[in-house]
């Protein structure tokens, strides 16, 4: 009995010693920095900084390779703090959020064959060009939505629409949309089109009631700010500048502009 | 073509062979048949009441358990018909009519369903529910043998009581007697202590030659089964002829015959190259004769088969067909 | 005796059910000139042509109308005579967006044609000279891929060309374009033959036909035989599908294997179609562009099947109607054959150099796609002709495990459909490769 502790005990004495020895004789240097920065950081590891993980912007940010204000999630805090830790100044960048800018669900828009296949949207697209009518608009099999860490984005109808309020700008859903319809704007921003059809007036109208005709309407409307301009037949926003009209929301004829201030 | 008509428009092919899950499935419950008729003729009432209590309660626990997980029924697609039956053959006659329904529960719910269903689930749904009820109710399962009176051809009421496997663990058994011919025939047609499903060999092979036929399994896994535990019966027969069974005792007794037919060849926890089979099979085959000649149990086969299973992941990782194309050496 | 037996097996393939006896025995009917031509400029692999007419020019029949735009590309030229009303963007046949020259025909004179110089001796004829034809003819790969002839029959310098398979294995079901070519045009074809012999200086030649063509394989051997022809022999092949796949077809021939990611020229072979041999010949011996070729237009669900030669850019509307018009319960319309075809969302799709087929399908000829859950029962496996794992494969995709995929050679999957075709899951599997494949390609070059 007695041998049987002893021995139990020396092992375990023996064994935690080599442990300790390993853990002096393998350890690996590490600036304690990086790991104070990560602490920072909020932990996401969504990739928006274009880094691998928060560790890795962490790591980045400490040896001096990497703007101070990429981190998406995290904002303006982040990057107040992060001066504050490295006793230096960044301007914090802008906050953006991620829009779909399509608005032909399924009562609307048309489809053009009955598609049957994987319920995504990189493999509808590969099938005929996708079974949406409009060559431009959203397919809606809801492969942006999968892939969104936070859970922001929503099918309605056959399209995907951001929760902007959840939306951490990581660009996720940017990179998996086959139609590019995806894209990041300035979240103070509240007014905006939901068309990326380039079509002429009569085969957007012929495909689906809410989609720019090209009127060129609101662009008239708002000459003095020069806030919209054409691209071809496709009418866009200019996000660097304000739009003052609202009245485009109205006076838009198939209703493809939305001012979300008023939510 | 009208306004609304649309044309129907996948990626191609835009054909089929017309094989399905279904039609698979109905395959092998066609080769069971033989094997349930021959239960019913050797055990009677008890054979029809534990396949009809296994199948029954495993379709309401798929249906049950899919419906509280919010999935899309399968009980159309035969699975679950199947693990009854496969169940129920793993069963002695005597055993209770409560225990086979637990056992349904933990092969339908536990080891399949919860897993994610059909193509899912890593071990045989049946062996799990066989193996769970063996080491949970071990006397029920060892089958309470003392209503079955062992004769030989002599018509001399030999042993009453145990399987012949039992028979010659517990060395109850002479191995001459075991060995001999007259037994050998009995054991054949299954004329034997056992459970219901398992102890006509003849039964199971017609099973098998048909599912061979239609092209449901392929000879890899049964043939490499049998043949390494005929091959391993064989030399230890030869090195010692009074200490070991002939290699046709082995191979027509216990659960060999129902295992390589149709236990181990459950294609979703088998491998799916043949070389990957051939090794699955010999694994098997190994460690069943290991089990019934070094191990403390009688019968081997389910836990040789449940540790292959466990195997098939890295057996396709490992074995994987050469493609067409790449130089030797080149995976 | 010029008929000798593949030897080598190929492993995979599967028996769909062919239905050839719906458009096999007649003869070869000719479409009446359709009104409007809609000519697309990317009819072949390669950069798309460019456009050497405008709107309101008027050409004469065999007239350049795009040119071709870089080494592998093809000219492109008018099939009749007519007005250029309009160059426009539209959909081809695979979905991805084209350029279109809408040609409205003059219906009253075929005579209307620049002048060709035909030869009454090709054997005169310098191997340049018969590959300048052949590339100013916009000659290209009929078979289904496109690929620009000349390209192929100039192979790289110390790849030498052995042998020359003629491809009459025509291995996807409802197609009988190419077996009807080689009972009506026997002379066209082996001369064809012969002309590509000499640009490549190849001794020996096969036509490998399946054996489900006795007709053909009967005709063409002693036609051959007649002739006193020695180098060309007729190899009969197994009917299965994908016989007619370039790689599978040189190694039962041949016993040779191309390697992965290379071209056939590597192992000393070329393999042409039979429809891109009689368009050689037409081209080096008549002088004609490729302007025209034989659709097979079939299914249950067309009133007469049949094979129809008609002038590129015809609408595939104007076929179904030449056919006899549409059946009721039409579920699909495909272009090419069911196994590796495109379904067509409209019937306004046009014909190109490279469609072989109209098919009208019914619900009872196709089946629909579920997004089960492998049970890896090894069919897929067994029917790959490359000898891939499908069932891994499309599990890797459907976790989007794309680097997986890509390790286990998804970029060597033919597309043939094989696996998909065997699945009693009815998994859509090709579609998850070209889902991992579209992906890889994005790739940044590492």
């Amino acid at each position: 009995m007695i041998e049987t502790v002893l021995a139990i005990t020396c092992i375990g004495f023996g064994c935690s010693f080599a442990l300790a020895i390993a853990a002096k004789f393998f350890e690996v240097k590490e600036n304690p920095k990086i790991g104070e920065v990560n602490n920072l950081l909020p932990g996401a590891n969504c990739g928006a900084c274009g880094y691998a993980g928060c560790m890795d912007y962490a790591k980045a940010v400490v040896n001096d390779d990497a703007e101070l204000n990429l981190c998406a999630p995290g904002g303006s805090d982040v990057t107040a703090s992060l001066c504050e830790y490295l006793g230096k100044t960044a301007e914090a960048a802008e906050k953006q959020v991620a829009i779909v800018l399509c608005m032909g669900t399924d009562d609307v828009a048309k489809r053009r064959f009955e598609y049957n296949g994987i319920a995504d949207c990189r493999s509808a697209q590969l099938v005929g060009g996708g079974d949406k009518a409009c060559t431009y608009g959203c397919l809606g099999y809801g492969t942006c939505a999968s892939v969104c860490p936070t859970n922001a984005i929503e099918m309605i109808n056959g399209v995907a629409k951001v929760h902007p309020e959840l939306c951490i700008a990581c660009g996720k859903c940017i990179s998996v949309c086959p139609r590019n319809l995806i894209k990041l704007v300035p979240a103070k921003s509240t007014v905006h089109i939901l068309c990326s059809s380039k079509d002429k007036g009569p085969i957007v109208r012929k495909v689906c009631t809410s989609g720019c005709i090209g009127c060129t309407m609101c662009v008239r409307l708002t000459k003095e700010e020069e806030s919209i301009s054409m691209d071809g037949f496709l009418a866009k926003i200019d996000y660097t500048k304000e739009v003052q009209n609202k009245a485009i929301v109205e006076k838009c004829p198939p209703k493809c502009i939305i001012d979300t201030s008023n939510n | 073509m009208s306004e609304e008509q649309f044309y129907s428009v996948s990626s191609s092919p835009h054909v089929h062979s017309g094989a399905s899950i279904h039609g698979i499935m109905r395959d092998v419950v066609i080769a069971m048949i033989p094997a349930f008729i021959a239960a019913v003729i050797f055990f009677g009432l008890d054979a029809v009441r534990l396949t009809v209590v296994c199948v029954a309660s495993c379709v309401i626990f798929e249906y049950l358990s899919r419906r509280i997980m919010k999935r899309n029924q399968t009980i159309s697609d035969l699975s679950a018909v199947i693990t009854g039956m496969l169940l129920a053959y793993n069963l002695p006659p005597s055993f209770p009519t409560w225990m086979a329904i637990v056992g349904s529960f933990v092969a339908i719910v536990i080891a399949k369903q919860l897993f994610g269903g059909l193509g899912y689930n890593p071990f045989n749904p049946a062996l799990a529910g066989r193996l769970f009820l063996f080491l949970s109710f071990a006397f029920a399962m060892s089958g309470n043998w003392t209503d079955w009176n062992y004769i030989n051809a002599d018509n001399i009421a030999a042993i009453t009581g145990a399987t012949p496997l039992g028979m010659l663990q517990e060395s109850t058994g002479s191995i001459s007697f075991l060995s001999s011919n007259s037994n050998i025939l009995n054991l054949f047609l299954g004329r034997v202590n056992g459970c219901i499903g398992e102890v006509s060999s003849l039964a199971l092979i017609l099973g098998g030659i048909y599912l061979l036929w239609r092209k449901v399994i392929t000879w890899h896994i049964p043939v490499a089964y049998i043949g390494t535990v005929a091959v391993f019966a064989t030399i230890l027969y030869v090195i010692d002829p009074t200490g070991n069974a002939s290699p046709l005792f082995h191979l027509f007794s216990g659960g060999l015959m129902l295992g390589a037919i149709f236990m181990a060849t459950d294609m979703v926890t088998s491998p799916t190259d043949k070389s990957g089979m051939l090794v699955f099979g010999i694994g098997c085959g190994l460690l069943t004769m290991i089990i019934r000649k070094w191990g403390s149990y009688p019968e081997g086969v389910s836990f040789s088969i449940f540790i292959m299973n466990a195997a098939t992941p890295l057996l396709n990782r490992v074995c994987k067909p050469k493609m067409f194309g790449l130089k030797k050496g080149k995976a | 005796m010029n008929i000798l037996k593949a030897k080598f097996k190929i492993h995979g393939g599967v028996h769909p059910k062919y239905r050839k006896e719906l458009a096999r025995n007649e003869e070869t009917k000719r479409l009446p000139l359709p009104k409007i031509l809609r000519i697309s400029t990317t009819q072949h692999l390669g950069a798309p042509s460019k456009p050497v007419v405008k709107k309101g020019d008027y050409v004469k029949k065999y007239q350049l109308l795009a040119e071709a735009a870089g080494f592998i590309s093809a000219p492109v030229h008018s099939p009749a005579a007519g007005t250029i009303k309009d160059i426009v963007a539209g959909t081809g046949a695979t979905g991805t967006p084209i350029s279109e020259i809408i040609l409205e025909t003059n219906t009253t004179s075929d005579e209307d044609l620049v002048g060709v110089f035909p030869t009454n001796d090709w054997n005169t004829l310098s191997p340049e000279t018969i590959l300048n034809r052949v590339r100013e003819a916009g000659v290209v790969g009929a078979g289904g891929a496109g690929f620009p002839t000349y390209v192929k029959l100039s192979p790289p310098p110390g790849k030498e060309i052995q042998t020359l398979i003629i491809n009459g294995a025509e291995c996807e079901p409802y197609l009988t374009a190419d077996y009807r070519l080689m009972m009506e045009h026997p002379k066209c074809l082996v001369e064809g033959i012969q002309i590509i012999c000499k640009v490549l200086n190849v001794q020996d030649a096969h036509i490998a036909i399946e054996d489900n063509k006795p007709e053909a394989i009967e005709l063409l051997s002693k036609y051959i035989k007649d002739n006193g022809i020695e180098n060309i022999k007729i190899a009969t092949l197994p009917t299965f599908y994908p016989q007619g796949a370039e790689k599978q077809q040189i190694f039962a021939v041949t016993g040779k294997q191309v390697p992965s990611g290379g071209l056939p020229s590597e192992v000393g072979v070329l393999v042409e179609n039979t429809g891109t041999t009689v368009a050689i010949y037409n081209a080096v011996v008549k002088d004609l562009p490729f302007i025209e070729r034989t659709t097979t237009v079939s299914g249950y669900g067309i009133e007469n099947p049949s094979n129809v030669i008609a002038p590129l850019g015809t609408p595939y509307q104007d076929l179904i109607d030449f056919c006899g018009g549409a059946k009721d319960g039409v579920k699909k319309i495909i272009s090419g054959g069911p196994m590796m075809g495109f379904a067509q969302a409209t019937t306004e799709t046009t014909t190109t150099k490279t469609t072989s087929g109209l098919l009208l399908l019914t619900a009872k000829e196709i089946s629909q796609y579920e997004s089960a859950p492998c049970i890896s029962c090894g069919r897929c496996i067994a029917a790959c002709p490359m000898n891939l794992m499908p069932a891994e494969l499309s599990q890797f995709c459907e976790a989007e495990d794309f680097e997986s995929a890509a390790a286990n050679r998804v970029m060597d999957c033919m597309e043939c459909g094989c696996c998909a075709f065997s699945c009693p899951a009815h998994r859509p599997l090709v579609q998850h490769f070209r889902t991992a494949k579209a992906f890889l390609r994005a790739q940044p070059k590492k």
